[in-house]
């Protein structure tokens, strides 16, 4: 991480980091909400820059800055320099030197204290993590895949839906799974996104540790955040074992014929999950799940699959709200934007956008426009006669 | 000092003058080429040095091995005779200059060249390069310079190619899939001509595609397509790699379209004959190429070189006929995707 | 001064003012050469009526304003040398009305170049505006305040000539309509037939007003493009070129351009050449023009058209052109700066050599590249250099290049074009007493608190 401090000076801040590819709106969440350039791309590294030449001292609104991005990997993929793919981490690294220092945002502090004692970001018990699960089944060697539902799929009650919806699919298409319950740790994907790298390794190394100890060699994530720390960090730490997002298995159970959808009249317009999207390339299996009901229309939004405008949860926004209180709050955007399409559905696949766009729909006056709703809620309802 | 193996006796002993009088661009009957290719024998000045479209037909035509090409190369830059324009020459002396930035995959003894062209590291994915996918070679230290011929640069060829060889040989390869057929052309033809040694096997990547079509034979869904095959200028150096596009085509399920500009009476893509000669000459060359392709019912144009490409490509394409690269026809054949396309969306206004 | 914040708060809310650190800092800096200075506030205000409200304001307390779009000029014209208030633009992002008939859009002062045109591909796709090629973040407004060049400058003179109208904040508070806007609906007109007034606020660098709506021309948008690139050794050729070139009139863009690397590059003198079309014959018989054109050359072996393979070609034809900020990172220092004289083409290849003379005596990194105005009667040359915002003292030898650079331009007979606060000195002292005179004067009347980005064409 601390590479970052010889490279950070090579920001150029020519904004193409506020743009998607084609230039029809800022795609930027904390531009977008703040419009001062410091907020943008450009503004926080030449701040983390002045930063660590000690030209601008810590304060609350530079760590507020510096922690409003919600890391959606926009800037990585419209920068047109040679450091372009580093961006995101040299982020991570003046968290990370932050967190050191003990200078961050009380609202981070609050985000790591709540992880560090309850195992969650919403600071709610341990023992009710499986609350959501109705018996579903424990994990045991010999089942095919782990089902790991994360911390908002536990909790967030958007998020149960998802987790009971996909438990049902699952058991539907004969799926051989099984959950970890209590005894499932945070993925860390935020803590680690935040800055704080030894909190992440102890969750990591749980989480791994158990993976291992139940020799489970299949994990299936309902959360992107979860997926994406799973495939891209956990292998440094000794994770080995191949992981899915629930869309991937979803769609090559379809494609085996393994799910049977009867028909779900809907226009539909799907949100690419930043972790899933532009941080692992996951585009075309979410759309193949929906486009394999019958009954279905998709649309596309103007802003889709790379060019995604993130829901303005990342980076631990989903609970900690720092870009919340606008018009022009992400979310908001972004709803307005599907309604826009003329859909009469918002489907998601992460229990972040679930969460952030249901609040925004609401926000918006939707209600009854536009429903939101997780892929493995509505893969659930076109089940709903055969079951 | 190299020196091109040039025997006077044999052009003193032919009848024919097959270089001059079968060439596509001049106009000349036996007598009247007799008596101009002595004058370029001789070192004199001739109009050939100047007519020349630098397509390297006469290599192929020449029945005698004698290197017509060549020795022409080797008097237009004797008498500073431009085959393109100064600034081109330039652009490429210096854009194929090695300069210490290469790059290898995984080099074994059996070994894939990718010439100085990123594109072929594409082109060659999926089943039928399978064993070599991973094990390649790209950079300018590894170019072939056949492209100087094009130049009136043969001192750029005899300075740097020793040197490329040696590159190649150091890296402990024995055996090279030349995936660039002026590669291929390179090292057994313009070598041997001029007594460089090539201390490696070569393999065309024909001849690799054909062996590994066979083995792969149960895989091959035939295409049943009618095909217009361009016959490129280094081709010409190696005329006997032709029966490989045949081979390949059989087994794939391909026919090659009989048309007036194949085989011997080919017609290049055209590229440096726009360069240096201009609008017209080279915009002929391609629209009576394009025209007898379509007049033959082509649904595909298929190239062997990717340099071809960019000069014809999207022409072929305007006038309904897909391009596509040899390897990429023989992958659709197996049923993988095609990796040289042109691009989606048409270049924004 | 807690005064000035809190009236600003009033005006535009708690959210659209800063006079936090972290604002002064960003805002007082530019990605060029010049030394920052900190503003005291950063505002940024939402419509009109708040611009005036800001105005009104900064010239009761005699606080310096400084207008600011997307901030990418890079000759520190946008930073607040006497400190005040920085006027951020770029809510007012508003596209206002499209004639398509009359081939104009109004535009509010902070519209991105980025968002006009994609606005124009959904809902007008047969027009099209004069795009530069700085960061699409960059806006409409300033663009023509610097009289900024772009994709249509060859064709229809620089993207100020193609405004059609003006609202202006003055710099008494005034709300004032420029063109037939003023007398008129419509807005097809930035002057005539009335007295132009609009040359009293472009080209005057933000210092004689703040424009808060414009009228642009819009042009057709053919369906089809492509380009050639013609290549000589001999750079003393490339005046002739481009006077053949412009004199078949049916080319788009025309920029020469050379630069040492990548080697391909070395030692030749390029010029890029684009056409349009709406068929593929219309835009062949340009292609035929523009070859026969030059047919001279290619027959001495003076030049030629290089092949351009599909990927560079698609570099080239990005408008903006995406690549052209990657200069700025050839140093891994994140910085470039040019300095662009509009010169007669005649002296390009004098400027050329000029340019590969000040790399190798100051050791920076060059490149030339330039675009060709109004069919020929001038261009912009651009001595750019590129430094690494780590190393003072490379950031110095390029302070020194660019600065030797301006004085050859203004000795050799160019006009500078965004001149730094430097150069604005250089032109004053060689400009006509009488046209100073007359500057001075037009800035007393309009701005006669000196309030408007206060050390820019300081003519006082």
């Amino acid at each position: 991480m601390q590479q970052y401090v010889n490279h950070i000076h090579r920001c150029f801040r020519c904004g193409y980091c506020k743009f998607p590819t084609h230039y029809v709106e800022f795609n930027c969440p904390p531009y977008k909400r703040f419009r001062f350039d410091t907020y943008s791309t450009g503004g926080r590294l030449w701040l983390t820059r002045a930063w660590l030449n000690n030209e601008v001292e810590w304060s609350e609104r530079l760590a507020e800055i510096l922690y409003t991005c919600t890391m959606c990997k926009n800037c990585t993929e419209q920068c047109p320099m040679g450091f372009a793919p580093d961006i995101v981490d040299w982020i991570v690294g003046a968290r990370n030197d932050m967190v050191e220092k003990g200078k961050i945002p009380p609202r981070v502090a609050h985000f790591f204290e709540a992880v560090h004692g309850y195992g969650n970001p919403l600071k709610l018990l341990r023992s009710d993590r499986a609350a959501w699960a109705n018996g579903t089944k424990k994990y045991a060697r010999g089942d095919d895949y782990l089902l790991y539902v994360g911390c908002l799929g536990s909790y967030d009650e958007n998020g149960q839906k998802v987790a009971r919806s996909l438990v049902d699919v699952l058991n539907a298409a004969g799926v051989s799974f099984g959950i970890l319950g209590e005894d499932e740790e945070c993925c860390g994907n935020e803590i680690y996104m935040l800055g704080e790298a030894g909190l992440f390794q102890v969750l990591a190394e749980k989480n791994i540790n158990k993976f291992k100890e139940l020799e489970a060699k299949k994990v299936v994530t309902l959360c992107p955040h979860a997926y994406n720390a799973m495939k891209n960090h956990y292998p440094a730490l000794g994770g080995s074992f191949q992981v899915y997002h629930y869309t991937q298995l979803l769609a090559d159970l379809i494609g085996k014929g393994k799910l049977k959808l009867s028909s779900s009249k809907a226009k539909v317009t799907y949100q690419d999950p930043c972790f899933l999207g532009r941080y692992n390339q996951v585009y075309e299996e979410p759309r193949r799940v929906l486009k394999s009901i019958p009954g279905i229309e998709l649309v596309e939004m103007e802003r889709s699959r790379k060019d995604s405008f993130c829901c303005g949860g990342g980076g631990g926004n989903f609970v900690m709200d720092l870009l919340a209180g606008s018009e022009e709050s992400p979310s908001r955007v972004r709803v307005r934007e599907a309604h826009a399409t003329g859909a009469d559905t918002l489907a998601v696949a992460c229990p972040s956008c679930l969460t952030m766009l249901t609040d925004a729909a609401k926000s918006e006056d939707l209600q009854g426009k536009l429903a939101v709703k997780d892929i493995a809620q509505i893969v659930k309802e076109s089940l709903a006669s055969e079951m | 000092m190299l020196e091109l193996k040039f025997d006077k006796k044999k052009c003193a002993d032919c009848k024919a003058v097959s270089c001059l009088v079968k060439c596509q661009y001049i106009d000349l009957n036996k007598t009247e080429a007799k008596k101009e290719w002595q004058k370029v024998i001789n070192g004199e000045d001739s109009f050939v040095l100047d007519a020349c479209t630098t397509c390297y037909a006469c290599e192929e035509y020449c029945p005698f091995g004698n290197h017509p090409f060549y020795l022409i190369v080797e008097r237009q830059e004797e008498k500073n005779v431009l085959a393109a324009p100064r600034a081109l020459i330039k652009q490429w002396v210096n854009m194929c200059a090695p300069s210490g930035k290469f790059m290898l995959g995984d080099v074994k003894e059996k070994t894939a060249s990718l010439c100085f062209m990123p594109r072929l590291g594409s082109l060659a994915q999926g089943k039928l390069f399978e064993d070599v996918a991973t094990s390649w070679i790209l950079g300018a230290e590894f170019f072939c310079n056949a492209v100087y011929l094009h130049f009136s640069r043969m001192s750029v060829i005899k300075e740097r190619l020793p040197k490329i060889i040696d590159n190649i040989s150091k890296q402990g390869i024995k055996e090279l899939i030349c995936l660039h057929d002026e590669c291929y052309a390179t090292y057994n033809s313009l070598a041997p001509a001029y007594g460089i040694d090539v201390p490696f096997k070569t393999i065309h990547y024909m001849e690799h595609l054909y062996q590994k079509l066979k083995e792969n034979k149960a895989k091959i869904k035939p295409l049943n397509v009618k095909a217009a095959y361009q016959r490129n200028c280094s081709t010409r150096l190696v005329p006997q790699i032709d029966h490989f596009v045949d081979d390949i085509f059989g087994l794939i399920g391909v026919t090659r379209l009989d048309r007036e500009y194949d085989r011997e009476n080919a017609l290049c893509c055209g590229a440096l004959i726009w360069a240096s000669k201009g609008y017209d000459a080279g915009h002929d060359v391609q629209q009576r190429n394009i025209d007898d392709m379509e007049k033959h019912g082509a649904e595909y144009c298929v190239f062997n070189c990717p340099a071809c490409w960019d000069p014809l490509a999207e022409k072929v394409a305007n006038r309904g006929i897909k391009p596509i690269h040899m390897i990429d026809l023989c992958k659709l054949a197996m049923g993988e995707e095609q990796a040289l396309k042109l691009p989606e969306m048409p270049l924004e206004v | 001064m807690a005064d000035v914040y809190e009236s600003l708060v009033g005006i535009v809310g708690k959210n659209f003012v800063s006079n936090s650190k972290e604002e002064r800092y960003f805002y007082a800096r530019d990605p060029g050469l010049m030394p920052p200075h900190e503003p005291d506030y950063v505002v940024m205000p939402k419509t009109t009526e708040e611009v005036q409200q800001i105005v009104k304001l900064a010239n009761r307390e005699r606080v310096p304003i400084v207008p600011m779009g997307g901030g990418m000029a890079l000759t520190g014209l946008v930073i607040p040398l006497k400190g005040g208030i920085v006027m951020d633009m770029k809510r007012m992002d508003k596209i206002l009305e499209v004639n398509e008939k009359a081939r104009y859009v109004v535009v509010e002062g902070g519209v991105p170049q980025g968002m006009l045109k994609e606005h124009l591909k959904k809902h007008h796709p047969d027009l099209r505006h004069s795009i530069p090629e700085s960061p699409p973040i960059t806006t409409i407004a300033a663009n023509v305040v610097i009289h900024g060049q772009g994709r249509l400058t060859q064709q229809y003179g620089f993207n100020s000539d193609m405004v059609n109208g003006l609202e202006v904040v003055l710099p008494t508070g005034e709300i004032c309509k420029i063109g037939s806007c003023a007398v008129s609906p419509y807005w097809f007109s930035k002057g005539p037939p009335m007295p132009d007034l609009s040359g009293l606020f472009l080209g005057w660098l933000g210092t004689t007003g703040i424009i808060t709506k414009l009228g642009l021309k819009l042009y057709p948008r053919k369906k089809l493009k492509d380009m050639e690139i013609f290549v000589t050794d001999n750079g003393d050729l490339m005046p002739d070129i481009i006077y053949k070139i412009t004199q078949l009139e049916v080319v788009e863009d025309l920029t020469p351009w050379t630069q040492p690397r990548p080697r391909m590059f070395e030692g030749n003198y390029h010029v890029s050449i684009f056409f349009t079309g709406d068929t593929e014959e219309e835009l062949e018989f340009k292609r035929k023009m523009v070859w026969y054109g030059l047919k001279e050359y290619i027959d001495s072996k003076d030049g030629g058209f290089m092949m351009i393979p599909a990927e560079l070609k698609a570099t080239f034809m990005a408008n903006p052109a995406k690549s052209m900020t990657n200069f700025a990172d050839v140093r891994k220092g994140g910085g470039f700066e040019y300095s662009g004289p509009i010169i007669p083409t005649e002296l390009y290849p004098s400027f050329v050599k000029k340019a590969e003379e000040l790399a190798a005596r100051y050791r920076v990194v060059q490149n030339c590249s330039g675009r060709v105005i109004q069919g020929g009667h001038c261009m912009m040359f651009s001595f750019a250099f590129t430094f690494n915002r780590a190393d003072m003292d490379e950031m110095d030898r390029a302070r020194k290049a660019l600065h030797d650079a301006a004085e050859y331009a203004l000795e050799k007979g160019g006009v500078l074009w965004k001149p730094t606060i430097f150069e604005q000195k250089m032109m004053i002292q060689r400009m006509d007493p009488n046209t100073l005179k007359l500057m001075k004067s037009i800035k007393r009347l309009l701005d006669p608190n000196g309030i408007m980005n206060p050390g820019n064409w300081e003519v006082n």
